[in-house]
């Protein structure tokens, strides 16, 4: 029993230190060369959550995972994947949480019903309340009041 | 001791909200009720007392008495004063102190100079303002109370958190509880109005400055808090749709509205229910920007002062609040009537789209805000940022914008569109022409900042339209308060614009000697110094920028360590120019001892806040015109009553009380 855990200990401090003497990620603070493929990276960065922030896109923040997660991304598109597939691949990494741009699912059509609603209701409210005539009254008049 | 005087001033101010409010209740049913006469002069010791309960709290910052718990948890004694003192507002219960005495204050103002309602309104009014205030009374002083006092006192604070150590943000808050309080204000007396079935255009006048107050107020806050974002966070943002930032432009919005709103109802006698309902939005929206945030329910960048144990709380009076205000509408709002009609193609029929886009706005803004709390709460997250909310919020700001541009143009009432014919025709111009020479230009641009850049250029020359024909100089200054306000949101959508669509980032490695470049700038690394602060150590860059091989501009930033509490910041350094800003921020150092260097150059982006600079005068200058004409009107209509009364003296006839009205 014993040896066991010192075996798990010895694997546990193995894979830390392993974790400690990797390379930091090179692409967290250095920009691709090919400033298309840069901008690609940049547009989707900054549609993506840092998870250990606090309401801040990954290309807003000094925390190591943004770090990793800028080079994971600068890296991918470097290879020529497609932005929305590095999305996808995150989104089932991390979760719908990592993306800031949600997707028509189960959970999330309100937020896309709403705007729809909202635009129906806008109409609705204008048609009915400026749609008439003005009346006219003879005591009408404007006093010249402006906004 | 001023701790515990600062604390019974405070039971005594709650005590007054409630006498105020009872007295402003009774004298509902009965004019000459006893307690109806002290509802006056309750507000103005109300004020008074929580003005004196706030200076308390001041005073134990200023000296750090560290038997205070606030203080010992909040601040340190090796601080510098002057954040010592915005420590009393940085926090939770001193914030929540500074709110209800801004409050107790402008009640107090009321109370003691308000005099143009009929007197039954001005104490459903004051009844309603101490029926609010008794709810930040009871929070104050059953939850969070500032003065409490610890066992034993601590031998040093715990500091502040050293992001809020900067003067930007020192007085960030209190300007965006200032606007929070005005539309509190405005609320109280749309109920003073629609209780005593009073929505006329003078209460639309009364209301309206504080309508406008504190919506300089909300500008100002945001454009500030802004800032302060872009340069202290280090990656060059300005808005994040960060809940927190929601928070505070969700109220705006609702004010904005309003005071549009407020200006046709003050004009025209239309849009009475409108106003009211307006008038409850923004309450209920500057509530939410209170203590939504308080609450801890939203996390975000901005959310230091977090306390999970106050929420429920906090819903529970926001729930008051916010239902009590809708209830009290839906029950009244029918004995409204509707007031004046108007033509579709008319100054009013332009309010009217715009407010109803701006509503829309406000629903996607609350919409994009809380559906994330709410699939949380069902144990699914799901993030909503800046994707959904610039192409959503766009459907409606496009078309408000649009409307903008020829709105003040049209004549109140009715108005036919051959009259307007040419500056909408010399608008949609300039937007078609930008449009397509930025297209040409800059080739591979996304929409929302090309339609941006060309809508703003329309906008701004448009804005000025009103202006033309017209003796400057005797141009009423609401009228300029309007037209600066419409630049500005020209401008400020310009720069907005031009920062997402011109931007150019630079983030290399570079050792002391290096030159690197970003846009036409050629920036040295010339060396890099240890330095030190009152309560940090930082390492120091210093920057030489170049444009195009011109003289060198020096920049300074700095990665900051503070210690108490220890925490690491990046100082960003700024050039600016008439064109833009240079932004630099030094990181870590590599293990081959180069150092990071983060480089922007963000074309107009000082136009962002510069615009919401303009919006904000062009609210003061409108405040100013309107208590000007205001103040004129009063006193033209005390002289023709003074003359009608002497008219009837010189009849004989008894003196009329015209005078009293008045």
């Amino acid at each position: 029993m014993r040896h066991f855990i010192i075996l798990l200990a010895a694997m546990f401090a193995a894979t830390a230190a392993a974790q400690d003497s990797l390379p930091p990620a090179p692409y967290a603070y250095r920009q691709l060369n090919d400033p298309a493929q840069e901008a690609k990276a940049q547009e989707l960065m900054e549609t993506l959550r840092c998870l250990k922030c606090q309401s801040q896109s990954i290309a807003d923040s000094d925390a190591p995972m943004a770090g990793d997660m800028r080079h994971q991304v600068r890296t991918r598109i470097a290879a020529g994947e497609d932005p929305e597939a590095i999305r996808q691949w995150l989104v089932e990494r991390y979760g719908d949480y990592v993306s800031y741009a949600p997707r028509v699912t189960a959970s999330t059509w309100p937020l896309f019903a709403v705007p729809l609603l909202l635009l129906l209701a806008a109409a609705i409210i204008l048609w009915r309340r400026i749609g008439g005539k003005a009346e006219h009254r003879p005591g009408d008049y404007s006093d010249g009041e402006e906004l | 001791m001023s701790a515990e005087l600062g604390l019974a001033a405070l039971w005594m101010a709650a005590a007054l909200a409630f006498l105020q409010l009872a007295g402003g209740a009774l004298a509902q049913r009965d004019a000459e009720a006893p307690l109806a006469a002290l509802v006056r002069p309750a507000a103005m010791l109300q004020g008074l007392l929580a003005l004196f309960s706030f200076a308390m709290l001041l005073w134990v910052f200023a000296t750090t008495d560290l038997s205070v718990k606030l203080v010992a948890s909040n601040s340190h004694s090796m601080k510098p004063m002057i954040f010592k003192l915005s420590g009393a507002w940085g926090n939770h219960e001193g914030s929540m102190l500074l709110w209800v005495t801004v409050m107790a204050l402008a009640g107090a103002l009321i109370g003691w100079l308000e005099k143009r309602l009929p007197e039954k309104t001005m104490q459903a009014t004051l009844a309603a303002q101490g029926f609010v205030a008794i709810g930040f009374y009871a929070f104050l002083l059953l939850s969070s109370n500032p003065f409490e006092r610890l066992p034993m006192p601590v031998a040093e604070g715990n500091g502040l958190n050293p992001l809020l150590q900067d003067i930007g943000l020192a007085f960030h808050p209190p300007t965006l509880y200032m606007g929070y309080v005005g539309l509190s204000v405005a609320f109280s007396f749309a109920v003073g109005a629609l209780l005593t079935r009073q929505v006329t255009p003078e209460f639309a006048r009364v209301m309206r400055p504080w309508v406008l107050g504190a919506w300089v107020f909300l500008t100002l806050g945001i454009t500030a808090g802004s800032y302060w974002a872009y340069y202290e966070l280090g990656w060059g943002g300005w808005w994040f749709w960060d809940p927190v930032e929601n928070a505070s432009l969700m109220p705006w919005l609702a004010a904005t509205a309003l005071l549009h709103s407020a200006s046709v109802l003050a004009a025209r006698d239309a849009l009475r229910a409108w106003t009211i309902m307006l008038g409850v939005v923004a309450f209920s929206m500057s509530m939410v920007g209170t203590f939504l945030v308080r609450s801890g329910i939203l996390t975000s960048v901005h959310a230091f002062a977090v306390d999970p144990e106050r929420g429920t709380f906090i819903l529970a009076l926001l729930a008051v609040y916010i239902g009590g205000a809708l209830l009290l509408f839906a029950l009244r709002a029918g004995s409204v009537s509707e007031g004046r009609r108007f033509a579709a193609m008319s100054r009013e029929g332009a309010l009217v789209f715009n407010n109803v886009m701006l509503s829309a706005i406000l629903g996607i803004v609350l919409l994009g805000t809380l559906y994330p709390l709410l699939t949380e709460a069902f144990g699914v997250r799901v993030s909503v940022g800046p994707p959904y909310f610039n192409p959503v919020g766009a459907i409606f700001t496009i078309p408000m914008l649009l409307v903008m541009t020829i709105g003040p143009l049209l004549r109140w009432r009715e108005d036919n569109a051959e009259r307007v014919r040419v500056p909408v025709a010399i608008t949609t111009a300039l937007i078609v022409t930008t449009a397509l020479f930025v297209m040409l230009a800059a080739g591979n641009i996304s929409l929302l900042p090309l339609l941006g850049l060309a809508i703003a250029v329309g906008l701004a020359v448009a804005s000025l339209m009103p202006l033309r024909g017209r003796n400057l100089l005797r141009t009423p200054l609401s009228t300029w308060g309007m037209v600066v306000a419409h630049f500005g949101i020209a401008v400020s959508l310009l720069g907005m614009a031009s920062e997402s669509a011109f931007t150019e980032e630079r983030l290399v490695a570079v050792a002391p000697g290096d030159t690197t470049e970003v846009a036409d700038w050629q920036i040295e690394l010339e060396g890099i110094d240890p330095v030190a602060g009152p309560n940090w150590t930082a390492m120091e860059a210093r920057l030489l920028a170049r444009r195009g091989g011109g003289e060198p501009h020096e920049l300074r930033p700095e990665a900051r360590s503070f210690w108490a509490p220890v925490q690491q910041t990046t100082e960003s350094a700024l050039l600016t120019r008439w064109d833009g800003q240079l932004y630099a921020v030094i990181g870590d150092q590599a293990p081959d001892g180069r150092w990071q260097l983060r480089l922007w150059w963000k074309p107009l982006v000082t136009l962002i806040w510069l615009g919401g600079l303009l919006i904000a005068l062009g609210g003061v200058l409108s405040i100013i015109g309107r208590l000007a004409s205001d103040i004129r009107r009063r006193s033209a209509d005390r002289r023709e009553a003074d003359e009608h009364d002497d008219l009837a003296q010189i009849r004989g006839g008894r003196s009329g009380p015209a005078g009293e009205l008045v």
